[in-house]
């Protein structure tokens, strides 16, 4: 229970958890926020040189690649030249398939992500604040997580068959498990003085979740949203090219079987857009949801 | 005065991995209500263990505690912690209606509260401002605000000026005697500063060093409202600092040589007449 966590502070000096929980968050590749001083320090000085590289150098990597289709130097079967494959897009978006290919994408996407993070975030919490829950629960998570969603995807398809449901379902567990363990991590990393002062000031269960845990954790909630959200898209491409007949994913694999490499890269691009615009998304809300966090 | 805290025998032992500490032993103390009781003790002498045991965020491991909740509509204590302890998450004024919105207040009065003590504290144009964005002293009268907003019968205070610069130090404790000569609530108050004890306590106790144990208890006799410039030169302050000194230097030696320094007989056993300056420039 929270009430009796305080007491390891003084006993041990150290919560043997709150490494453990650390090294969790590192192993799913993120680092402890760092000094954001420093980093702001960084974006004022010369900050217009980094917006004009920052431009030029995909621009310059495109007018490379156009040239060297035509000079035999790369292969233009896989890697057709730039504006054939916008004139791609172009015809995709007139005849309305890369509308439909988006929105059904979307959607999976979107509910998926909602069907893994909302429990996530839950039993990151009880996780985080309650010994007991973290000791039944942990075990379970550490020898489930491990095991590459892909490699499920086969076990989900025999169980739901290949409809919206296995799609949605795979993308949940993704996020599912990126958005439990940061947003354990992140109860575990609060000063236990604030649990302390819940505590002595009365603070009911639903309060430790909505006024301590829930706003003590957001950065790192944050941080497992982002991981969720791309761990999400890697997965959408996965669970459409088998059983689908629209979408991202499809439309990659479909194109493979014709060799109709332009509509391959199309469906990159459309990716690599709706990656942007979650992590664009993510980050307002974050600054939304977290004022107590800029400097 | 009613008895509002009676504590008989009180031990509290921490069991780590190889050994059994023992942080506070057989304690007996009696504390009334509406008094100002100051613990000073050499550092680890198991203050912050007897504080916490009263806040119920530990349990003694044998003794007795008795305090009187005489009435159930307010909460029986609330503390001041030492460190940095206000919500970054919160604004200030959030931060001050914690308690009152835990016990699920009416919020117009929690507003009206809120309101109150920001004024006390001098934050009005901070209301909405987050921690992060005041200075350490700022943070500490949120803190205290937090608590007497509250409204408890108890008030407990573990050190909460320590980790201030001096002027913030006085300026925090004028504002503390202000509002506390107002609303005369009992207070556990605990430093390691004679200075800062006899500036707002009724009563000062002193503890001994590892492990802590009551050792000696001196009434302050200094009338109030009491104004720190003018306590800093009255004589008798000054009796009372040497008086309660004296009782502590051999405490603070024993907690020195118990951490291994070494110090010669003549430490222990040199005469008292020292002067007031030197002493009080002695960090404990």
């Amino acid at each position: 229970m929270a009430e009796k966590e305080p007491a390891v502070r003084q006993t041990t000096g150290t919560d043997a958890s709150v490494d453990e929980a650390r090294s969790f968050a590192t192993q799913v590749g993120r680092e402890w926020p760092v000094d954001s001083g420093k980093r702001d320090k960084g974006r004022e000085s010369g900050g217009r040189w980094k917006a004009l590289l920052g431009f030029l150098s995909p621009v310059v990597v495109l007018i490379l690649w156009e040239i060297a289709v035509p000079l035999g130097l790369v292969d233009g079967r896989f890697f057709p030249p730039p504006h054939s494959i916008a004139g791609t897009f172009w015809r995709m978006t007139v005849d309305g398939t890369l509308f439909t290919d988006v929105r059904v994408s979307l959607v999976r996407i979107i509910l998926g992500f909602l069907a893994g993070a909302i429990p996530g975030l839950l039993i990151g919490l009880s996780m985080g604040l309650f010994r007991p829950v973290r000791w039944i629960l942990r075990p379970v998570i550490s020898a489930t997580y491990p095991i590459p969603k892909l490699a499920l995807m086969p076990l989900i398809i025999l169980m739901f068959g290949f409809g919206e449901t296995q799609k949605v379902i795979t993308i949940a567990l993704g996020t599912f498990f990126m958005v439990l363990i940061n947003t354990m991590a992140g109860v575990l990393n609060l000063d236990k003085i604030y649990l302390d002062v819940a505590k002595n000031y009365g603070a009911s269960r639903s309060d430790f979740y909505t006024r301590i845990a829930l706003p003590g954790a957001m950065p790192l909630i944050f941080t497992g949203l982002e991981l969720g959200m791309g761990m999400a898209l890697l997965l959408i491409v996965a669970a459409e090219m088998t059983g689908a007949i629209s979408g991202i994913g499809y439309r990659i694999w479909a194109a493979q079987a014709v060799f109709k490499t332009k509509e391959m890269f199309v469906a990159f691009i459309l990716i690599s857009l709706l990656g942007y615009l979650f992590a664009e998304g993510l980050s307002s809300l974050q600054r939304r949801v977290i004022p107590w966090k800029q400097l | 005065m009613a008895e509002k805290i009676v504590i008989k025998g009180l031990t509290k032992e921490f069991v780590t991995r190889d050994r059994v500490v023992t942080a506070v032993k057989d304690v007996d103390l009696t504390i009334n209500e509406g008094e100002f009781v100051c613990i000073v003790g050499p550092s680890g002498c198991g203050k912050t263990t007897l504080l916490r045991i009263l806040a119920d965020l530990e349990t003694e491991t044998r003794g007795e505690i008795r305090v009187v909740h005489s009435d159930p509509s307010k909460p029986l204590n609330s503390m001041v912690f030492q460190e940095q302890s206000i919500f970054p998450w919160m604004s200030v004024r959030k931060n001050i209606g914690f308690g009152l919105k835990c016990r699920r207040v009416n919020r117009k009065v929690i507003e009206e509260t809120v309101e109150r003590y920001i004024q006390m504290i001098g934050l009005q144009k901070f209301g909405e401002a987050y921690p992060h964005q005041l200075s350490g002293g700022m943070k500490q009268r949120v803190s205290v605000a937090r608590a007497f907003a509250n409204d408890p019968e108890i008030l407990l205070m573990d050190e909460p000026f320590a980790a201030l610069d001096e002027q913030n130090k006085i300026m925090l404790q004028e504002e503390l005697l202000k509002i506390w000569e107002t609303e005369r609530k009992t207070v556990v108050f605990i430093t390691h500063s004679i200075d800062e004890a006899l500036i707002l306590a009724d009563r000062v106790i002193i503890m001994t060093s590892h492990p802590g144990t009551f050792k000696a208890s001196v009434e302050v006799d200094l009338p109030r409202p009491r104004h720190i410039a003018e306590l800093r030169s009255d004589p008798h302050f000054n009796r009372l600092f040497t008086e309660l000194w004296g009782v502590l230097r051999e405490e603070v030696y024993k907690a020195k040589a118990s951490e291994g320094l070494t110090i010669s007989d003549d430490d222990f056993h040199s005469d008292h007449s020292q002067t007031l300056a030197d002493e009080s420039r002695l960090v404990l």
